[in-house]
């Protein structure tokens, strides 16, 4: 129950991005279009799983004076790992995301779960920890991208679902960086009310 | 002259057209962070101009010299947030023994400037784009200015902003997240400007 429990809170309860706010950069950056966004979860998810499970193995080892130059240098072996196998294996959404992957680097859930879960718990949890709040990072990621790329492209995976007429003029704002800011700022607003209603209930 | 109007060309094309946060999407986190009064604003606007013009110095001296002799290149990533890691920390080190005041006023934004990805962006920009030495510190330096700039602009709306009232589940994040949107909009005027 209580390993369950470790997978699922990153995905609703701690939610990286809605609940935490961390992660600002690429949650905004690659949020254009559900494929970019599904990347760019995943290969976030692979970073933050084994760069939990390595640091969990060595927090007895490594000195609490230089752990967080520590932590990085574990992250960003990581990041060059699936940066070079994205390169190699899916060249055109390597291209797409750009810049993005080198900076999962500095992307704070990475460095934020080392820091608040890996350096304290066994390998075990902190792997699940790490699949976690990935997965509740790429969810984040699908749904901002997902209201984007329908307003913005009236596409949603390169397939069309808006009519004709809505596609050839279609909301371009929201495919451009104000429509990312505005989304985010109108998904959280709603997230805000919908805590609030929560704690009416319970109350 | 031509020095000048080319110097002058790139310092509107990162400032305004290419601006780090509103259209790179940027070093979020310290606009969003730091942006609650200008006093803060403009100590983290200073740090960032300072780092990013050194760190894009020194990032590309490692990738010429080092990596690309060596090559290594594929060691970048690794490399460059080593460097900018050590590089603020010994830009601290020496601030505070050689400018106590400026110290006291930027001191406690870099160690936060580490994982601003607005430095190692920079830096792999830099690269990526192929800049000569000199390119790439005016782009760095440039390009903390674009920061500070939309951050002492925000830094300013917020302030403003706390009197006004406003709907409980709009108040802190989403209503910065609103505005940054607003100022994007705005700024994605200058896009159709043509320094050619």
């Amino acid at each position: 129950m209580s390993a369950f429990k470790e997978l699922t809170k990153g995905i609703f309860k701690e939610n990286p991005t809605f609940v935490l706010v961390l992660g600002m950069c690429p949650t905004l950056a690659v949020t254009s279009s559900l494929k970019n966004a599904i990347g760019m979860g995943m290969a976030s998810t692979f970073v933050l799983m084994f760069s939990n499970i390595l640091i969990s193995l060595l927090k007895d080892l490594i000195p609490s004076k230089i752990r967080i130059p520590a932590y990085i240098v574990v992250i960003a072996s990581f990041v060059s790992i699936i940066d070079m196998a994205m390169a190699a294996y899916v060249p055109e959404l390597h291209k797409n995301l750009g810049i993005f992957i080198p900076l999962i680097v500095v992307n704070c859930i990475i460095l934020g779960r080392a820091e608040a879960f890996a350096c304290k718990n066994n390998v075990f949890k902190s792997a699940l920890d790490g699949i976690g709040m990935g997965l509740g990072f790429t969810l984040s990621l699908s749904v901002v991208s997902i209201i984007r790329e329908i307003l913005g492209a009236g596409q949603l995976l390169e397939i069309d679902i808006m009519p004709q007429a809505y596609i050839k003029e279609p909301m371009l704002a929201a495919i451009l960086a104000p429509g990312a800011f505005i989304t985010l700022g109108l998904l959280m607003a709603l997230i805000n009310i919908i805590k609030d209603k929560k704690k009416e209930v319970k109350e | 002259m031509a020095i000048v109007t080319k110097i002058l060309f790139m310092a509107v094309t990162s400032i305004f057209i290419n601006n780090f946060v509103l259209s790179r999407f940027l070093g979020l986190c310290p606009y969003l962070g730091v942006s609650k009064k200008i006093d803060s604003a403009f100590g983290m606007g200073m740090a960032v101009i300072f780092v990013m013009a050194i760190a894009s110095a020194f990032t590309w001296l490692i990738n010429q010299y080092i990596l690309i002799p060596a090559n290594m290149q594929y060691l970048q990533t690794i490399a460059f947030i080593l460097t900018i890691a050590a590089l603020v920390q010994f830009v601290e080190m020496f601030i505070q023994k050689t400018a106590p005041a400026l110290y006291k006023s930027l001191g406690v934004y870099l160690p936060l400037i580490t994982t601003n990805c607005a430095v190692l962006g920079v830096a792999v920009i830099n690269i990526g784009e192929g800049l000569s030495f000199l390119a790439s510190i005016l782009n760095g330096f440039f390009g903390g200015v674009g920061f500070t700039v939309v951050l002492l602009m925000m830094a300013g709306i917020r302030e403003r902003l706390e009197k006004a009232e406003l709907p409980k589940s709009m108040q802190g994040m989403p209503i910065a997240l609103i505005i940054a949107g607003c100022m994007a909009l705005a700024f994605l005027g200058f896009s159709g400007l043509n320094l050619g």
